[in-house]
């Protein structure tokens, strides 16, 4: 019991580290680890996981405000979009086999692990855009030159993804960081740290959404989603810390491969019916 | 643009969200603790879903629970807690972009919260 609680606790903490420092967020690692190494039924390991992807969102909000990257009016604007999205994932998780489930979290792993790859592009040209104007989606942030002024393009197709975004943190118990800033930066053009930094605003919004649906239908157990909260909290905010002191590009491409194996595993499992 | 106003309303309201965080993470580890020394050894079994029949959602038997120090009920209470942060975000942003006459963003920030409060309060 004491060995159990502890043992899930300590790899929430790697979780948490390992999610901070690639940047992908704690719940993509946490969820495989609870299913393939402590064989933790998979409903139970996203309700779990949800909670722990609140409070790193939460509690990591204030360094990001402070920097001065992330937009409240785009943040809050795509937000209809996730919350829509992650009511729609928590139902579908009641629908879908746990297999099912399986496959797709491995999917949305290898995606994160390559996309962790891409090159960040540079910033777009400002443009007029119509409707990101009436919507005010813009902003400016600070750079080594001063503060640059950007405006958001393509903001249906941004919503869009948005949309699929929050199904996925719905439905596998995960941020997916990863697809709202495919969103922001792919789509919409925006600069890639008000992506990043805007998109880990929307994190704990998104899953706030889903958590109702989970609470309601027992995906949250106490007993497993206290040791897997603290510690990938207590695991993201010592990552955060790292970040900010050592440049990790060796460790980066590492985990990017150790979060690949897993999104294998996990379709392998899925596929096998062992989950 | 990220105005002035803006800029201050995110910091209020992000050190509100990290305090809430604070507050939840203190009870969710005191619940923890009562947990693991009231359980008494025995393992619960996570490796087949039950869906727990739950009064988690409703708050008043969890509150029950916590005058009881019944430690599910407090860690119960230390997630709700923690859910009830960014709907608190969500809510001060309607506030906010009412103060600024921002009719646009009032609608936009009140649908996001109609959204949250039904999921959380769905019959």
């Amino acid at each position: 019991m004491i060995e159990f609680t502890g043992a899930v606790f300590l790899s929430s903490v790697i979780a948490g580290l390992l999610g901070a420092l690639t940047g992908l967020g704690g719940g993509v690692v946490i969820v495989p680890a609870l299913a393939l190494l402590f064989h933790v039924d998979i409903r139970y390991a996203i309700g779990a996981s949800l909670v722990s992807v609140i409070a790193t969102s939460s509690g990591a909000a204030v360094s990001y405000v402070r920097e001065g990257f992330s937009n409240v009016r785009i943040g809050m604007f795509l937000e209809v979009a996730t919350t829509i999205g992650a009511l729609v994932g928590a139902y579908l998780t009641t629908r879908v086999s746990t297999h099912a489930i399986g496959i797709i979290f491995g999917i949305v792993l290898l995606y994160s692990a390559l996309s962790s790859f891409r090159p960040k592009h540079g910033q777009a040209p400002h443009r007029q855009d119509a409707l990101a104007e009436k919507l005010k989606l813009s902003g400016d942030y600070p750079t080594a030159s001063g503060r640059e002024t950007y405006t958001a393009r393509n903001v249906p197709a941004g919503f869009g993804i948005m949309f699929v975004a929050g199904t996925l943190s719905g439905l596998l118990g995960i941020g997916s960081g990863a697809v709202k800033v495919l969103a922001m930066d792919q789509a919409m053009k925006l600069p890639f740290k008000v992506s990043t930094t805007t998109s880990n605003f929307m994190i704990g919004v998104t899953a706030a959404a889903s958590a109702g649906v989970y609470l309601g239908r027992g995906y949250i157990a106490p007993g497993l989603a206290a040791p897997v909260m603290l510690g990938v909290l207590a695991g993201s905010l010592a990552g955060a810390r790292m970040l900010v002191r050592v440049q990790v590009p060796v460790l980066r491409v590492v985990f990017a491969v150790v979060i690949a194996a897993l999104g294998a595993e996990m379709i392998y499992s899925g596929a096998t019916g062992r989950l | 643009m990220a105005s002035e106003a803006d800029l201050k309303m995110e910091l209020a309201i992000s050190r509100m969200l990290r305090a809430g965080v604070s507050l939840a993470a203190v009870v969710i580890f005191v619940g923890g603790i009562l947990y693991l020394l009231q359980a008494h050894g025995v393992e619960p079994d996570y490796h087949h879903f039950h869906g727990i029949p739950s009064p988690a959602r409703r708050i008043a038997p969890v509150l029950d629970g916590v005058r009881h120090f019944d430690s599910r009920s407090i860690i119960r209470l230390g997630i709700l807690l923690l859910i009830a942060t960014p709907i608190m975000r969500v809510a001060f942003c309607v506030f906010s972009f009412a103060a600024q006459k921002d009719r646009i963003y009032v609608v936009v920030s009140a649908t996001v919260l109609t959204v949250l409060l039904y999921s959380f309060f769905r019959p």
